[in-house]
């Protein structure tokens, strides 16, 4: 008997890739089902070893699924839900063109919501699986939390994740999790870590929404993906409460005593959300007591000495950064971005306030002496007390990123501020540049050196000067001595380039003995190595520049500031002197 | 209803003349109601003043009424025409004139009584309100009664009783339906009362209690911080890449350096319609306060179009590698620790007009032969850099051989298609002397077998005597070729040589036995164009390098024993290792390869040390180095070490670089050579210098 010929394809990469068209047709559904389920349910195109066999001969390039995520996503119970959608919209649909609006009313109030939570555990089948997913997710509902009601955004969405952020924030409040902070230009910069995982995420500037053409931005593929984001962040919130000893939705200790007039005018929700979103206000906890830090004990490894003496470095530093602010009070001004700087505040222990008129939740007024930094963002103000600093809003943030409290003199209100650099950018990076500022900053020493450096070299040239008749008296002196005798032979010392020239040569021999197989790589390698030295290079050559423009502008300042001093201690003392001349004049009178 | 007019004259003297007045009056028809008004107005109206003159004289008192009978009509239909409808008499009534916004104006000005006067539209009479009328506007206007006489707090008169009797005045009871609860009624309640039995429909607080229901739950999702409960099922997870981290570029107030100049700004202006290719996504700002950041425009559209790539991008793993480049470099022993090696520049050896194609030392490595395009072989003192000879010959000289018999004294040099052997004359007088005595004998013998030559050979070449001036310049033995020759070779023997001759096809190699003075063609068959020849050092066996192979032969069998693959387009030359089992072969791409004879046919290294084609390579007799020279004017020195156990592969460690020659038509280094005894490297390049590099 003659086997069947083996079909092309039906074997290997062929048969493990479905394009989205067929993937549709197997699962009958239409695009934009398909599509919300893949947000939905984490499924997404890959990228085969091989593009033209897994796209069985056809030219082009297509979207293709793994074709064992396209079987997964067929035993979804939600694809039902998503069917029973098309029917409901199609029910209203006829309904309303028939007017018969009481049965729409009905269809309207019946309509059929979709249940995630399975889909986050199994999305997400430990915690910190959750965690490490957190980035997209929360700089999403921030985004979202600050959204009007827009098509395709309900008015509930942006509001569950207005309190979703909150209720995060809160978490990251009470855990002293944040770590780093930036002010970009795009918004603030979070990093936080849990359990181990960095969450970084951005917060945007206020006023951040701007209506967007639908060629730019489809809202509604936006919005799919905050409808998850928002149960994954909830559940993430409710696990965060639990180990906090936090109570969950939060509560306020303030809220167990209801004498306040207050609270029996208002809403009981929108009074908490309120207090949530003033975050100045500790939630009450489910068990009282105070945390225990862990001592880590000291164990000597051998092999790993550095790294663990590196390790426990950084622990001490985090450990000294969780109490940063502590017996500080801050006032904010209220030109000052309130939100960021409270919860900044807030994770390193500082107490803060603002003005009582600005937003609920004030503790104390500006009129309070035990005020240590009041934050002001204007260039004068009227009323100053001495008791407190008046600071600039980057103090906080430069603080925060250098892990101890800066001096406050750079930060005063009206001063031009030092530049703000990231705290993201990897230092042990070969050829990258690094400001000076940030050189300053993590080792003092050199920049000491540098200022004397400077001062040096002015009176070097005074001193040369010196030195120079000095030699040369030395010199003929020398000569009358010795006109006749033996000289003592000198080393000849080989210049230093010769033999660094030479290594160079010899490296460039042995790079053409690498093997073939590793050339190109080597070439790009190395070429990025050169870019980015370039780069480097570029931004030392601007930073040069800008530096000697400094210092014309700075000289030509000072001899202008001496002028004016000049004449005016020639108007005074021509004043003086016109002054005494009257009184001479007035006693001869 | 009655509508009465009345109509009454009076002349005001004291006014502006004569004056109409109209009195309508409008009777209510039921007056007992109450509600009804009277309404009284007067019109006066004004006739102009040229009228009133004309009058004056002999008329006062009665005057015509104008009154117009068109009727109730919209005035606007005479807008058109110059009258404005009919009198009494059927004349039509003419327009009055209108004055201009100037008579308008000083009517305003001059008439006390203007704010009081009206147009009239049935008659286009200008009619100044009386006071009473004046006083009826008034009324209206207060949202009062105009009638001035009707009181409205007159006492109420009831017509009808507003008491409610016990018995209806009725003639029949009401019927029983009324004292009965309504069936349809009943019916709907029931229905709704099902319905809310049912759940169909829900009360308010269930209506609530449901809408909270429909909000999200939270629960506890996870028990344990890291511990899965449930498989993850979907296949082969790649979770997506994080953003990447803001740099110092990104900040509200970077350092200045970060900031475009105008260079920079030019160039990201110039990348508009190629995004991807900028250095950075956004332009770095710098602001002075944290209060003047503005919200930053692209935000919504950057946070879309993450979401695009977390559905949408195609993933895959790609590894990375963090490894540092200088470690894909091999690890070779340094240099300093394989010295002997030329490593300077010692001497030069001026003299040649022309590029010197090749060079060749002798034995003993006291003097050193080499040929130039400028048609002369010249002999060097190697030490002194003194040229001792030079021998004019009649073509490019394009190869010189030393005899490697210590005994003769004698120089191969193919000069166009003459092949010279000649005695320099230099070094030892006895080894010269003897050498042209041997070579005297043996030209007697050969008288003797001339005639054995096959017709073949004999015409691709002829054994001469030289003439006598020739003998004295020193050349002793000349063979004619009937083409050019490109190489000679000697058997390291001395007694064969072989020569090359590309163009000859299937004559185009010739061995020839010096002591016989006898000629023969190893091959009968053209392989392609030969570009060089070797012997084996130690076994009878020949090395030819066609364009693209290199054939080894046995000469005692004569066979075919290898066929090396060099995979390059053209060979130029080749070298032998003296232990005979390694052979570096020169290509004009580039390449230099070594071939292991023990290994395999294809290369056991292949190096590309040099830019540009290579002319000559060479190994070194005692020390384990070879060199190379190429055109890029460059002659590398590297170690080649062979080792006895055959498990061990060579070792191969480029050493040293010059670059002394100067360039000349793109030709650099022609020809390298070691000195046979001490790690010298002599090389001959296009500028018409020989470089002599020693330790």
């Amino acid at each position: 008997m003659v086997s069947n010929r083996k079909k092309k394809y039906s074997t290997g990469e062929g048969a493990q890739f479905i394009s989205r068209k067929a993937a549709l047709k197997k699962l009958q559904l239409s695009l934009n089902d398909f599509r919300r389920l893949c947000i939905i349910k984490g499924i997404y195109p890959r990228e085969p070893r091989n593009r033209k066999r897994a796209q069985k001969g056809v030219p082009g390039i297509k979207m293709l699924y793994h074709i064992k995520d396209i079987q997964f996503l067929m035993h979804e119970p939600i694809i039902w839900k998503l069917r029973e959608y098309k029917i409901f919209n199609r029910k209203v649909g006829r309904a309303k063109a028939v007017k018969d609006f009481k049965a729409m009313r009905r269809y309207l109030e019946n309509h059929p919501t979709l249940k995630l939570d399975h889909i986050v555990k199994e999305r997400y089948p430990s915690f910190i699986d959750a965690l490490r997913d957190l980035d997209d997710c929360l700089t999403l509902c921030f985004l979202f939390s600050t959204f009007p009601s827009l098509p395709h955004i309900p008015r509930s969405q942006s509001d569950l994740c207005r309190r979703l952020t909150m209720e995060f924030l809160h978490a990251i409040i009470e855990a002293k999790a944040l770590r780093k902070v930036f002010i970009s230009i795009k918004g603030y910069y979070y990093q936080a870590e849990i359990k181990g995982q960095t969450i970084t995420w951005i917060v945007p500037h206020h006023f951040s929404f701007e209506p967007q053409s639908k060629a730019e931005v489809d809202f509604k593929i936006m919005s799919t993906f905050v409808e998850f984001y928002t149960i994954m962040l909830g559940f993430v919130n409710f696990r965060l409460y639990h180990t906090l000893n936090l109570f969950y939705p939060p509560k306020f200790a303030i809220m167990d005593n209801p004498n306040e007039g207050e609270k029996a005018l208002a809403d009981e929700n929108i009074f908490v959300a309120e207090r949530v979103a003033a975050l100045n206000i500790p939630l009450s906890k489910t068990v009282l007591g105070g945390e225990e830090e862990t001592e880590i004990d000291n164990f000597d490894m051998g092999e790993n000495a550095e790294a663990t003496e590196e390790a426990r470095k950084e622990i001490e530093s985090i450990k000294v950064l969780k109490t940063l602010f502590n017996g500080m009070k801050f006032y904010l001004n209220r030109e000052v971005p309130r939100e960021p700087l409270v919860f900044i505040i807030r994770c390193f222990g500082g107490e803060v306030s603002w003005d009582k008129s600005l937003f609920i939740g004030a503790t104390f007024a500006e009129t309070d002496e035990s005020i240590t930094h009041q934050i002001v963002d204007r260039p004068s103000m009227e009323k100053k007390y001495i008791s407190r600093y008046y600071i600039q809003p980057q103090w906080i943030f430069d603080c925060v990123n250098t892990r101890n409290l800066l001096p406050v003199s750079k930060y005063f209100m009206g001063e031009i501020l030092p530049p703000h650099l990231s705290p993201f950018v990897d230092k042990e990076r070969d050829e990258s540049y690094v400001p000076p500022e940030e050189r300053a900053l993590y080792d003092q020493d050199a920049v000491e050196q540098m200022h004397k450096e400077e001062s040096e070299d002015e009176s070097d040239n005074v001193e040369d000067l010196n030195e120079e008749t000095e030699v040369d008296v030395k010199m003929l002196e020398d000569n009358n001595k010795l006109k006749l005798g033996v000289k003592a032979g000198e080393i000849e010392k080989e210049a230093p380039w010769v033999k660094k020239r030479e290594e160079r040569q010899e490296y460039k021999l042995r790079e053409k003995m690498i093997k073939k197989k590793h050339r190109n790589l080597y070439k790009s390698m190395m070429n990025a190595k050169r870019e980015r030295g370039k780069e480097a290079w570029l931004l030392n050559k601007k930073r040069k520049l800008h530096d000697q423009k400094e210092k014309v502008k700075n000289k030509s300042k000072k001899k202008l500031t001496i002028k004016q001093i000049i004449i005016q201690l020639f108007f005074i003392y021509l004043f003086q002197s016109l002054v005494s001349i009257f009184f001479i004049r007035n006693n001869q009178i | 209803m009655r509508n009465k007019n009345i109509q009454d004259y009076t002349g005001n003297a004291a006014e502006t003349g004569k004056f109409v007045r109209i009195s309508k009056e409008t009777q209510n028809s039921k007056p007992s109601k109450g509600n009804e008004f009277r309404i009284k107005t007067k019109r006066k109206d004004v006739v102009s003043s040229k009228e009133n003159d004309e009058y004056a004289d002999y008329d006062t008192s009665d005057e015509e009424d104008i009154r117009n009978t068109v009727g109730n009509i919209p005035m606007k239909w005479y807008d058109e025409y110059k009258h404005l409808g009919y009198d009494w008499d059927g004349k039509p009534i003419v327009k009055p004139e209108s004055g201009d916004k100037i008579d308008d104006f000083l009517k305003r000005m001059e008439n006390p009584e203007f704010w009081r006067t009206v147009k009239d539209p049935q008659t286009g009479q200008d009619v100044v309100l009386g006071d009473e009328d004046i006083q009826l506007i008034k009324r209206i206007q207060a949202q009062k009664i105009p009638d001035v006489s009707f009181d409205e707090y007159a006492p109420w008169i009831e017509w009808f009783t507003s008491e409610v009797m016990k018995t209806p005045v009725r003639k029949f009871p009401e019927h029983k339906r009324s004292f009965l609860p309504s069936k349809s009624e009943q019916r709907k309640i029931s229905k709704l009362v099902h319905a809310l039995k049912m759940g169909w429909i829900k009360t308010k607080a269930e209506q609530d209690a449901l809408r909270a229901k429909k909000e999200p739950q939270f629960y506890m999702l996870w028990a344990t911080d890291d511990q899965a409960e449930e498989m993850r099922r979907i296949h082969k997870h790649i979770a997506p890449p994080k953003r990447q981290l803001p740099g110092h570029a990104e900040s509200y107030n970077p350092p200045p350096e970060y900031l475009f100049d105008e260079k920079e700004m030019k160039q990201w202006n110039k990348q508009k319609n190629d995004p991807s290719k900028r250095k950075l996504h956004f332009v770095p700002q710098k602001f002075e306060s944290l209060r003047k950041v503005p919200a930053y425009s692209r935000y919504i559209k950057e946070r879309f179009l993450r979401c695009l790539d977390l559905y949408l991008c195609p993933r895959a793993i790609k590894m990375k590698l963090t490894i540092e480049p200088e470690a894909l470099v091999p690890k070779l022993p340094s240099p300093r620790d394989l010295q002997p090696f030329p490593t300077v520049l010692c001497m030069e050896y001026e003299g040649h007009k022309d590029m010197v194609r090749t060079i060749s030392p002798d034995p003993t490595g006291q003097y050193l032969a080499s040929g130039s395009d400028d048609h002369t072989v010249k002999i060097w003192e190697v030490n002194t850099g003194r040229c001792l000879k030079t021998i004019q010959t009649n073509d490019i000289v394009r190869c010189v051989q030393w005899c490697p018999n210590t005994a003769l004294s004698l120089i191969a040099v193919a000069s166009g298609n003459r092949l010279l052997l000649l005695n320099p004359h230099v070094g030892d007088y006895l080894i010269c002397s003897k050498t042209d005595t041997v070579l005297k004998e043996a030209s007697e013998i050969i008288s003797i077998d001339t005639m054995e030559i096959p017709e073949r050979v004999r015409s691709s070449v002829k054994w001469e005597e030289p003439n006598d001036e020739e003998y004295h310049t020193g050349i002793r033995v000349c063979l004619k070729h009937f083409k050019e020759i490109t190489q000679v070779t000697w058997h390291c023997k001395g007694d064969y040589f072989a020569t090359v001759m590309p163009d000859g096809q299937n004559r185009s190699v010739l061995i020839s036995q010096l002591s016989k003075r006898r000629s023969q063609l190893p091959f009968s068959k053209s392989k392609g164009l030969v570009q060089s020849v070797l012997f084996h050092p130690l076994r009878p066996l020949l090395f030819v390098a066609t364009q693209r192979h290199v054939r080894i032969y046995d000469l005692v069998k004569q066979q075919l024993v290898k066929k090396l693959m060099t995979n390059s387009r053209w060979i130029s030359t080749m070298a032998v290792h003296p232990a005979g089992d390694n052979l570096l072969v020169a290509t004009y791409d580039r390449k230099i390869l070594w071939f292991d004879l023990d290994l395999s046919t294809k290369p056991y290294q292949t190096l590309r040390l040099h830019g540009t084609a290579v002319r000559g390579v060479a190994y070194h007799k005692r020390y384990p180095l070879f060199a190379s020279g190429s055109d890029d004017r460059s002659l590398i020195v590297s170690h080649g070490m062979v080792y006895n156990d055959l498990l061990k592969n060579p070792l191969i460690v480029p050493l040293k670089r010059f670059q002394d020659h100067q360039p000349h038509n793109d030709f650099g280094v022609f020809d390298v050579k070691f000195h046979p005894l001490q790690p010298w490297v002599f090389s001959s390049g296009g500028d018409g210098t020989i470089k002599l590099y020693s330790n």
